[in-house]
């Protein structure tokens, strides 16, 4: 049971689910997005349970004053951390648009990073507190479709797994977890297999956290499916369409 | 030697403009490993420097530490949510004179970078801890003391100057002669009144590299004691003491030694060099890389320590008795030859509890402390019991008496108990008359403190804290911990 968390991409999808699960069970959340139209809204469900702060996670350097303001109204301790944001702009067949890699890097990535290693530094000094990230099943390959989204997550991934051995002898519990589809504003309109509801993957997602350290995949149909895809040869797996 | 102990300070500039909250940070951590803190630390160069960044903290209203090289046991080098100032850029020897024996340095200097200086010109420090790694200024700071304090006094007593430069922005020059009241409270004053960013220090003449050691054993507390009234015939007198051993409480073994004469030394000159100080290749027969791997093995129970303490008399029972030499580094810097011992105490560390006690009332205060630990099951891992006379520093230590100091492991499940009872052994010191030093402790609170140093000290010394950091900007976990700053 964790009495505090922070959320990182909480206005929507599956941030906002994990917000409002966390928040049912009795968990004091501080509820980051950009939107803060809804994460008001999400506030209003649960008074005195959801904290709604508006941050761009692009806007690096107001994160420590953030987080650290979060940390005194959440009364100083730490439980839980989750960074959920993340960008999937549709990148078409045969285009290179700097701008839209350069914002899923940002998001997805740096700002992952902004926020872990600032979060990871109090948990080593606490010796306490799951911290989350949220990568994907398509950091596991370089796919034709979207090379600098599995770029940000297979970061995300190997990131994830770097904390994981740099905070497991102080014990802080670090956890991965990696989606499949899930049908979101980020998803709309697409067409992915075994698309699951975002409450399915918050569910998964808390269930990974409580578990403790590791990685796994949401939901854990991936696991066979991704350890198969990721033995299939370099020379094959171009062939492909996946 | 284990010189990857001491990380190499990180470049940058000391004086960048970003707000503190981009600075970077990182988690500092006592030597004892169970406190720590997150800070955001800076690395000054210059007196200049640290007159600007007082400033800057002061705008910032942010709090700064003074950190050396981390081997405070406690919280006395941490400051968490605040400012740590690594020190070690400031590790230079800006005179010596081997005539004389005379030295300047700046405060970030090692005790071992000290000794490889001088020592082949035959000067020795006339004060070193158990381990060569603390920094000069975190010695003056914390005024330490050796094997020898019952003959040489702390390391304060060998200092004949030092500069300093303090928040409220003077840069002085102390001694004993120029403002006696500051030199005698900067030395011993943690940290809490400025920088301290000149060192002279008068080291003692010695005839070859190694000590004349002996060590016997001793089969009770008691006979301990009787074995430091002979103490002032050596130059150095510290025993081990079995504090959970199955025979008497408190047996253990003494190492006594004393410095060579001119052309004693089996090595001749040789002896001198950095080379020339050998350090001893095993312990209790097991080779020295072994060694964290084994204490790890044994230092996870009670059961464990009891065993290796009960191999560790009985082979001090049968050893040698008539003398033997042992190199200067080898006698002192014992730590130095295991590193990574303290992770043996990992994941919850270890904390020492280190009582001083006026000697008439040694022999009871230190029985009763392990008969306590070891009828609560809460035993202290290591024993070393040492000799002091009384010192001149205002916030001092020392006293005419003795020092136990006691090593226990601290685990989740002993976390409670154990600070319950050594608040209460802490009772029994301070009934004594008893001290503790900052740079062990983490538990005393300001009522020990109080009663520990006196309150007319702690008055004096925060009236210099007023006329030196008037805005209190210095602080450290330990000085808030024991209420430097409280009102009475």
């Amino acid at each position: 049971m964790f009495q505090t968390a922070i959320v990182i991409g909480a206005s929507s999808g599956i941030g906002e689910q994990i917000v409002r699960k966390l928040a049912a069970r009795g968990t004091k959340v501080a509820a980051v997005a950009r939107r803060m139209d809804r994460l008001q809204d999400i506030a209003n469900d649960w008074p005195g349970l959801v904290l709604p702060y508006a941050h761009d996670v692009m806007d690096y350097d107001s994160a420590p004053d953030l987080y650290d303001q979060m940390l005194q109204e959440l009364g100083g301790k730490l439980d839980l951390f989750i960074y959920n944001a993340g960008v999937m702009p549709p990148v078409e067949e045969g285009e290179w648009n700097w701008d839209k890699d350069r914002l899923m890097l940002e998001v997805n990535l740096l700002g992952a990073v902004r926020w872990i290693n600032l979060v990871g530094g109090t948990m080593e000094a606490a010796r306490h507190g799951t911290l989350v990230g949220v990568s994907s099943v398509a950091g596991d390959r370089g796919r034709r479709g979207s090379p600098v989204y599995t770029v940000s997550k297979a970061g995300l991934t190997a990131h994830m797994e770097a904390m994981r051995n740099r905070l497991d002898r102080y014990g802080v519990k670090v956890v991965t977890a990696k989606p499949g589809p899930v049908r979101t504003d980020m998803t709309a309109g697409m067409k992915l297999p075994l698309m699951i509801e975002a409450h399915q993957a918050a569910e998964g997602i808390l269930n990974l956290s409580e578990s403790g350290t590791g990685s796994g995949y949401v939901p854990k149909t991936w696991a066979p499916i991704m350890n198969v895809i990721q033995l299939v040869p370099s020379f094959i797996f171009r062939k492909t369409n996946i | 030697m284990a010189e990857q102990e001491i990380a190499k300070p990180v470049d940058q500039d000391p004086l960048s403009q970003s707000p503190l909250n981009q600075l970077p940070r990182r988690v500092f951590d006592g030597f004892g490993l169970h406190n720590r803190g997150l800070s955001h630390f800076l690395v000054p160069r210059s007196a200049d420097e640290l007159s600007a960044l007082f400033r800057r903290a002061s705008e910032l209203e942010t709090t700064v530490c003074f950190r050396g090289n981390g081997r405070s046991y406690g919280d006395a080098a941490i400051n968490p949510g605040g400012l740590i100032l690594d020190m070690r850029h400031f590790n230079k020897v800006l005179a010596w004179d081997p005539e004389t024996g005379v030295i300047d340095t700046e405060p970030g200097l090692t005790i071992q970078e000290l000794w490889q200086h001088s020592l082949p010109h035959g000067w020795w420090p006339p004060v070193v801890p158990g381990t060569s790694f603390p920094t000069l200024g975190g010695c003056l700071s914390m005024n330490i003391h050796g094997k020898n304090h019952f003959k040489m006094g702390g390391i304060g007593d060998h200092v004949q100057e030092i500069d300093v430069v303090t928040p409220a922005g003077a840069q002085l020059t102390l001694s004993r002669q120029s403002r006696p009241d500051l030199f005698h409270a900067f030395i011993s004053g943690f940290g809490m009144l400025g920088a301290i960013t000149r060192v002279r220090i008068q080291l003692k003449r010695v005839y070859g590299g190694h000590l004349r050691v002996a060590q016997w054993a001793v089969p009770d507390l008691r006979a301990q004691l009787e074995a430091f009234q002979d103490a002032e015939r050596s130059d150095y007198f510290v025993s081990w003491v079995d504090c959970i051993g199955a025979g008497a409480a408190g047996r253990g073994q003494i190492h006594r030694a004393s410095y060579t004469q001119e052309g004693e030394d089996p090595l001749g000159m040789a002896s001198m060099s950095v080379q020339g100080q050998s350090l001893p290749k095993t312990m209790m027969g097991v080779p020295m890389p072994l060694v964290p791997l084994v204490l790890k093995l044994f230092y996870s129970s009670n059961f464990g320590v009891g065993i290796t303490n009960e191999v560790k008399y009985r082979a001090s029972e049968f050893g040698s008795t008539s003398d033997f030499y042992q190199s200067h580094a080898a006698f002192h810097f014992l730590l130095d030859q295991m590193p990574g011992f303290r992770n043996a105490y990992e994941p919850g560390g270890f904390l020492q509890f280190q009582p001083f006690v006026p000697a008439e009332h040694a022999e009871h205060v230190f029985s009763e402390i392990l008969r306590v630990s070891k009828s609560r099951g809460l035993v202290s891992y290591l024993g070393v019991l040492k000799r002091y006379r009384p010192d001149e520093f205002l916030l001092s230590h020392a006293l005419d008496g003795y020092s136990m100091a006691l090593d226990y492991p601290i685990t989740r499940a002993n976390r409670v108990p154990l600070w319950a009872m050594l608040h209460e052994l802490a009772e029994l010191v301070l009934e004594a008359g008893g001290k503790f030093y900052p740079a062990k402790d983490c538990l005393l609170k300001p009522a020990h403190f109080r009663r520990a140093f006196g309150q007319e000290a702690i008055s004096t010394f925060r009236t210099l804290r007023t006329e030196c950091d008037p805005n209190r900007i210095l602080r450290t976990a330990w000085a808030s911990r024991v209420g430097v700053d409280e009102p009475e």
